[in-house]
């Protein structure tokens, strides 16, 4: 149990570290800045509460705010992944998600890939929605939403398969 | 009173979500407007060093183009100087001067949101509070917003909010600099009036009605010039001399009647 915490919080520092110190500066094309943080929500485990669950998204989502002088935009779509991924677990999974030794390494590669390009999809259209803030420009966000989120899927597929296969 | 009390149990996570989303959602909104972004941003203790330690590694790998950049400048300095005539005695009575110049290094910069910030390592401690201008050697590059002890976070020019008097080279024809945030290396000049003529090329530096900038600071060059919906004004695309996506030393201006010139003008506020 005290493992767990710990992993999470280490998993917190190292991802919120890598995304401002590296990710953030990358401007691939002037404007890709895949977000590989998003795989803290992936990651973290499932039978824990759902408001400590909300609670430690909002944090995380606060900390690469403040590094990016980016207002709140991070922390509001980090929270509405964390309220909306049961729902997108119970859409990808069904009822397998009800049993106690459910885990993410068990399910297979296609479960595993829908889940988090969907979590990257409601990342991403919330958040790009939140910082250009208008219709007008419903374009723009839409082909920010495709490109920065396929940056996003590859990096965090890469990063996954490097980082999950020792664990469990 | 019960059902009250259930209903809040059985939805607490919704309304946690719910009391989250809308505190960021104020936080943002609230900093759209100028000057209210004070509790998110990274000139703060923490993010300010762990910037800076980054900045310490990293400024190895192209100091010798920055040394170029810095000879450069000192050489058209000199031309000036040597060039310019009754310059026997230079005064150094630092209460007559209209502007001080502060050095400092950028320790995170970024060009590729729709507001852009800037931070950089001198803050309250070195004298910068906000509303100073800053530049580079080629041209201008923002605002101060906000200071911490050690840090200070400037409003780029690509920021939506950023507008900035600028006007035509030797002329007196003057106009706002704004961003459509489209490209880090166009930004938009607008409000010049139709009869003024425009040449693709010509130069544009920031304007004197400004109290933060002293005047022809270089800003870039006309890129493409369209009439606005109205058929009224100007719409024009400026190419920066600034290089926005490289930027490590620069300088922050104080004008040190900034305080006069808003004092008056305030008080022709308050008067009407």
């Amino acid at each position: 149990m005290n493992n767990k915490y710990f992993i999470n919080a280490i998993r917190f520092v190292l991802l919120v570290l890598v995304q401002v110190l590296i990710f953030n500066q990358l401007n691939f094309f002037g404007f890709i800045n895949p977000m590989v943080y998003i795989l803290f929500l992936y990651w973290y485990p499932i039978n824990t509460s759902r408001a400590s669950f909300i609670w430690v998204s909002f944090l995380l989502g606060l900390c690469i705010d403040f590094f990016s002088d980016t207002m709140a935009l991070h922390a509001a779509s980090t929270v509405s992944l964390a309220y909306l991924r049961p729902t997108i677990m119970r859409f990808v999974y069904g009822v397998n998600i009800e049993f106690q030794n459910f885990k993410l390494s068990n399910s297979t590669r296609v479960q595993q890939f829908t889940f988090l390009a969907l979590l990257i999809v409601v990342h991403h259209l919330v958040f790009f929605t939140l910082e250009i803030f208008s219709l007008a420009n419903i374009l723009m966000i839409l082909k920010k939403v495709v490109v920065i989120g396929s940056a996003s899927m590859l990096l965090c597929l890469l990063f996954n398969s490097l980082f999950s296969a020792g664990k469990e | 009173m019960q059902q009250i009390i259930n209903f809040v149990i059985r939805h607490k996570n919704f309304l946690l979500f719910l009391f989250l989303l809308m505190l960021s959602l104020a936080f943002t909104i609230q900093s759209h407007s100028y000057h209210q972004s004070r509790f998110f941003n990274s000139a703060n203790w923490i993010t300010g060093n762990i910037y800076e330690a980054k900045q310490n590694i990293t400024a190895y790998f192209d100091l010798s183009e920055e040394n170029e950049k810095l000879i450069d400048e000192n050489q058209r300095l000199r031309k000036l100087l040597f060039n310019k005539s009754n310059s026997d005695t230079i005064s150094l009575d630092s209460t007559q001067l209209l502007y001080t110049i502060t050095t400092a290094r950028v320790i995170k910069n970024s060009y590729s949101e729709s507001r852009n910030y800037i931070t950089i390592n001198r803050g309250r401690n070195d004298s910068i509070k906000p509303d100073m201008g800053v530049i580079t050697s080629k041209g201008i590059l923002g605002i101060v917003e906000n200071t911490s002890p050690h840090y200070a976070t400037v409003q780029s020019i690509l920021n939506e909010n950023s507008n900035i008097n600028a006007k035509i080279k030797n002329t007196d024809h003057f106009g706002s600099l704004v961003w459509d945030t489209k490209d880090y290396a166009v930004v938009q000049l607008v409000d010049i009036p139709r009869m003024v003529p425009l040449n693709i090329g010509d130069t544009i530096v920031t304007g004197a009605m400004s109290s933060i900038f002293p005047e022809n600071i270089p800003i870039g060059t006309i890129q493409k010039f369209d009439l606005d919906t109205a058929k009224s004004f100007y719409q024009i695309d400026i190419k920066l001399f600034n290089d926005m996506t490289n930027i490590r030393n620069v300088y922050i201006v104080n004008n040190m009647d900034r305080k006069e010139i808003r004092e008056l003008e305030s008080k022709n506020l308050n008067e009407q």
